[in-house]
């Protein structure tokens, strides 16, 4: 089944075309890696994915729910209420983490189950435990924020995302505002859920993660899906020549 | 007179300053915050509007604003006025001002809440009223508190501008016993009264300071 399917999704900050045409259908239990050059459109990609931009035309549907299509040319997001139980369907783990600095950890992954989802406390403070056991954040439920390395704020950020049980969980960069010596917790956390088949679309700067963990890789630039496939093929042997300078460019560079 | 005679005096302003203090302080917070709702808003008219009293209420003296609250339904509209119509004008007159600089330091403290906060939140599902009350609400609470003490401390003072209205608060008071009695020790009584008074409130702003410091 089609988890998520965007056609044809164009977006503009006045003048500037950020997003071309993109296209792109995610099964369920696979994991995508997107990468590509700084100011490609990735992030901008992620975001109308998970309606905090909005596209200024094409197609978003989720579990077959259509959350905004092309009228006239212009994109028609559904009503609130449709939106508000497609936003159930996915998750967002940022670059920057944006825990709620004033909550505890343990606060933070269950109270938007508790007053979002309306669930029972009990039960989803029982799974929130166990989702940050798996975290390997025992110990830490009455912790703040502040008081967490990055690398424990990221997998408090991924828990809080798992406990809403989204269909699918977008990554923005989840490694890139920490430390070198700290992505390899990230990166393990996301290989394990991968091995879950938590269905996942990672944009990532770590090629040999995404080659290693991902299940299809695509290649933006310039607000085009430019090459898109099997990881080891993409990353491995390119086909297109931008694909091949920004790798080139990225091996140079570790 | 004795120096215990004028102090008790002096001192007998004691609730009416009070209860300036408090009514201001319970108006003028939750005004502010709805003032700075309108200064925020994307209705420009209403912004602007919002934005012109605030520059008007900022920019002109409180005295002569107490002065047009208390004197204002005479000179506009000819009604007599009522012996209660002197507090209410006072405290009219000092919540609206203070909602005026709360507003402000409000929205500030609103707009230094970093974007990541809401989208965090809207990602989660949070309706906009959660988003508000939960994550961003409590987030500025800390945020504004430098501040607001900062405020509220000025309004200790500012209090004395009651004696404008004749309000027998403790300033006011002070003044008709110096005068009466040819001496400046009740001014003295008076500034010992008001730095007290700022010593507890310093004091009190710093226990809630400290229990806000749990985290960053
Ligand atoms: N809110 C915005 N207003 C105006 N321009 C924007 C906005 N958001 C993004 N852009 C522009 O859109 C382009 C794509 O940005 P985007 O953040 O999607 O790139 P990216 O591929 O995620 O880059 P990076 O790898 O640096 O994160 C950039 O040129 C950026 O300046
Ligand atoms: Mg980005």
């Amino acid at each position: 089944m089609k988890y998520l399917e965007i056609k044809n999704c164009k977006k503009a900050f006045d003048e500037l075309s950020v997003l071309n045409d993109i296209s792109l259908s995610v099964e369920e239990g696979e994991v995508v890696a997107i990468i590509g050059p700084s100011g490609s459109g990735k992030s901008t990609l992620l975001r109308c994915a998970t309606l905090l931009e909005t596209m200024d035309s094409g197609e978003l549907v989720y579990m077959g729910e259509k959350a905004a299509s092309t009228v006239d040319g212009q994109a028609v997001y559904a009503d609130g209420n449709a939106l508000k139980k497609i936003k159930n369907y996915f998750g967002l783990v940022f670059q920057n983490f944006n825990l709620f600095p004033h909550y505890s950890v343990l606060k933070n992954v269950c109270d938007a189950p508790i007053s979002v989802q309306k669930r029972n406390k009990e039960e989803v403070k029982e799974e929130a435990l166990k989702l940050l056991a798996k975290m390997g954040l025992s110990g830490k439920e009455n912790a703040y924020p502040c008081q967490l390395s990055g690398g424990q704020q990221q997998r408090v950020a991924i828990a809080r995302a798992l406990a809403m049980k989204p269909s699918i969980l977008f990554f923005d960069e989840p490694t890139s505002a920490l430390d070198p010596e700290l992505t390899g917790e990230i990166l393990k956390v996301i290989r394990q859920l991968a091995e879950e088949k938590m269905t996942m679309v990672i944009v990532t700067h770590e090629m040999s993660f995404a080659r290693d963990v991902a299940d299809r890789v695509i290649f933006m630039d310039g607000g085009y899906i430019i090459e898109e496939g099997d990881p080891h093929e993409v990353i491995e042997h390119p086909k297109e020549e931008r694909t091949k300078q920004f790798l080139a460019r990225f091996s140079a560079e570790q | 007179m004795t120096l215990w005679g004028m102090a008790q005096q002096v001192l007998s302003g004691t609730g009416a300053t009070l209860l300036i203090f408090f009514s201001t302080v319970i108006f003028s917070m939750p005004l502010g915050l709805l003032v700075a709702f309108g200064r925020m808003s994307k209705f420009r008219p209403l912004s602007a509007l919002v934005k012109g009293f605030i520059s008007i209420l900022r920019g002109t003296p409180l005295m002569l604003q107490l002065i047009v609250w208390f004197y204002g339904p005479y000179y506009l509209f000819g009604t007599q006025l009522s012996s209660g119509w002197r507090l209410t004008a006072t405290i009219l007159g000092f919540s609206i001002n203070y909602a005026a600089y709360f507003a402000e330091i409000f929205r500030s403290g609103i707009q230094s809440i970093p974007l990541g906060q809401y989208e965090a939140a809207n990602v989660l599902g949070y309706s906009k009223a959660q988003t508000f009350t939960k994550i961003i609400f409590p987030q500025m609470c800390k945020r504004v508190l430098p501040p607001v003490t900062n405020e509220v401390i000025t309004l200790v003072k500012d209090t004395s501008l009651a004696f404008v209205l004749a309000y027998s608060e403790v300033f006011t008071i002070a003044k008709q016993v110096a005068a009466a009695q040819t001496t400046i020790v009740p001014l003295f009584i008076a500034g010992g009264f008001y730095y007290v008074f700022n010593f507890v409130v310093d004091f009190v702003m710093a226990k809630i300071e400290q229990k806000m410091n749990y985290y960053r």
